[in-house]
């Protein structure tokens, strides 16, 4: 089933979207419990932020498992040294996931392809203003492990997950991260069905693909068409042909942030649009979790695209 | 968990959603045979026990329920003749598998309003989700805004009236019943209809497999202004009928299964 959100707030104003993100997926947990994800934007820097895993959470913790996640540590800051980055801050949010801010000026590509190179590790999200995090379990569990309430922004996304294509685990978990593209982010509702032939498509142009996951090629699919300079609204219209199945998803760059129903209007989504605020889920209870006064709302219809920016 | 001897209970809430052991809050203010609820903070299982509650046990027959937050589920399999009141938005599913009540919902509503209702009246005063009406098998379902997708899909009774728009296939598979749309509707109106009919004041997108348009008589059209005035909906001026074309109607041949034990 799958439940999706998404806030954006207007005129660049910055507002608790880690606390607003985390009421609108809890009020949507019964649409999946098995993980919960975000996509946060915070105010851009000059600075990247790496968001970064080096085991599955769901991993025995024996001594072996303390020893090799140290091992894979030290071998990630010696690779982004390697690669000129220079280290700002490191920090280990769990035992297994880690938030690295740094500079670098070089192509994020071969960057991410370095870091990933080392055994477990899954960059989990690239950029300047975007940091995903990922876990399993509800909205509130997963915030409070990752102290998202005090994180703030201009918009987010996320996504709580019934697993119905693939496994439980965070490579599984939305939302994606449009590799190698910084600061692109999707979350899915829905299956697609022609997931396999973009998928090769979009590995014969270099792309790599780190779940088994369909949504994942809405996020590299869109980035692919960002890069070649195609507006997001644009690029959100080609996706509605090209591909096929039951879907509502939302993306988000650094500066807007998009959604788009499929053709057959199969799956939900409540959108409501305020003079300073727009927020859009799978269900009307999660934008209530947000705004406390009576608004007006409705359902986009099929083959709808939307464009709004922060 | 309480345990109950010789009592079917749910015990099994993996997901702590169930809540096999709500009560009613009994916090409603009854005056003069009505009843005001507040909602705010209350689960949906504790929503229902209690609009149950004032039904049942207190015999109250007109409820108005405030804030119901948009939750899922809200007035649901009730079979009792009262009047119900909700003073903001449902959420999906809201006033389904009901068979009397007089319910009005000043917001917006879900996915599958009023779905499977056997008789009564329900009015939705903004917009409702896709699916409004869902088998609906009887009374009056009005929604004042704009609609989803698929309104009345297999509907087999009823009628479902809709003040602004409607979306893709709407009357989809229906097979009783009647729909009046007062604004526009999406592509493949009335896909596999097998029979009921459904009236367009607006534009029509496309028309589904097996819809056609009809001539509109004048018995169309007293019910037609008959309806639109019950509800003070406007009337939008002309309408245009659509029906089953008939094309797909295949009664006569016997299924495969059944070809074998007659040939």
């Amino acid at each position: 089933m799958c439940g999706i959100a998404g806030i954006i707030h207007k005129g660049g104003a910055v507002a608790d979207v880690g606390s607003e993100m985390t009421r609108m997926l809890q009020s949507m947990k019964h649409r999946g419990p098995d993980s919960t994800g975000f996509a946060l934007y915070s105010a851009p820097s000059e600075e990247l932020v790496l968001r970064i895993k080096l085991a599955d959470p769901n991993a025995a913790r024996t001594i072996e498992f303390s020893e090799l996640i140290e091992q894979r540590r030290a071998e990630l800051e010696a690779r982004l040294g390697k690669v000129g980055a220079r280290i700002d801050r490191f920090e280990g949010v769990t035992d297994y996931a880690y938030r690295a801010v740094i500079d670098y000026e070089g192509d994020l590509k071969s960057l991410v392809d370095y870091v990933e190179a080392i055994s477990g590790a899954e960059v989990l999200s690239v950029g300047h203003s975007l940091e995903i995090v990922k876990d399993l379990g509800d909205a509130v569990s997963v915030a409070a492990q990752y102290g998202l309430d005090h994180f703030t922004g201009t918009h987010a996304i996320g996504h709580v997950r019934m697993a119905t294509e693939s496994d439980v685990d965070i490579a599984g978990a939305h939302p994606y991260w449009a590799y190698p593209f910084g600061d692109v982010a999707v979350v899915h509702n829905g299956q697609l069905t022609n997931y396999h032939q973009w998928r090769r498509r979009l590995e014969r142009l270099g792309h790599r693909f780190q779940s088994e996951c369909d949504s994942e090629i809405i996020a590299v699919y869109l980035a692919e068409k960002l890069n070649h300079a195609v507006p997001l609204e644009t690029a959100i219209k080609e996706s509605l042909d090209d591909f096929d199945g039951v879907f509502t998803y939302v993306v988000v760059t650094r500066d807007e942030l998009g959604v788009a129903k499929d053709v057959m209007a199969a799956k939900p989504l409540v959108l409501y649009e305020g003079e300073d605020l727009v927020a859009l889920a799978s269900e009307e209870v999660a934008i209530r979790a947000v705004i406390d006064h009576e608004i007006d709302t409705h359902d986009p219809y099929e083959g709808e695209v939307l464009v709004w920016h922060r | 968990m309480a345990q109950v001897v010789g009592e079917r209970r749910i015990r099994y809430d993996a997901r702590g959603l169930v809540e096999p052991d709500a009560e009613a809050p009994k916090t409603s203010k009854i005056e003069d045979g009505r009843a005001v609820f507040d909602a705010t903070g209350y689960s949906t299982r504790r929503v229902n026990l209690e609009i149950r509650w004032l039904l049942v046990d207190q015999g109250v027959r007109d409820i108005t329920v405030l804030n119901p937050g948009a939750k899922h589920s809200i007035g649901v399999a009730i079979l009792e003749r009262c009047r119900l009141r909700f003073e903001g938005s449902l959420g999906y599913f809201g006033l389904g598998l009901i068979d009397g009540p007089e319910a009005e919902v000043a917001g917006r509503v879900g996915w599958s309003v009023a779905e499977n209702m056997m008789a009564g009246v329900v009015v939705i005063d903004k917009n409702a989700g896709s699916l409004a009406g869902a088998a609906l098998r009887g009374g009056d379902l009005v929604v004042r805004g704009d609609v989803g997708a698929r309104t009345g899909i297999d509907q087999k009774g009823g009628t479902i009236i809709v003040g602004g728009n409607a979306g893709l296939m709407t009357g989809f598979m229906m097979q009783r019943g009647r729909q009046i749309i007062c604004g526009n509707v999406g592509p493949g109106l009335g896909d596999s209809m097998y029979d009921g009919a459904i009236y367009v004041a607006g534009k029509v997108e496309s028309l589904g497999v097996d819809c056609v348009e009809a001539e509109l008589t004048d018995t169309d059209e007293e019910m037609l202004k008959g309806k639109l005035t019950a509800y003070g909906i406007e009337h939008p001026g002309s309408f245009r009928k659509f029906e089953c074309g008939r094309k797909l109607w295949n009664y006569d041949s016997l299924e495969p299964n059944e070809r074998k034990l007659v040939l």
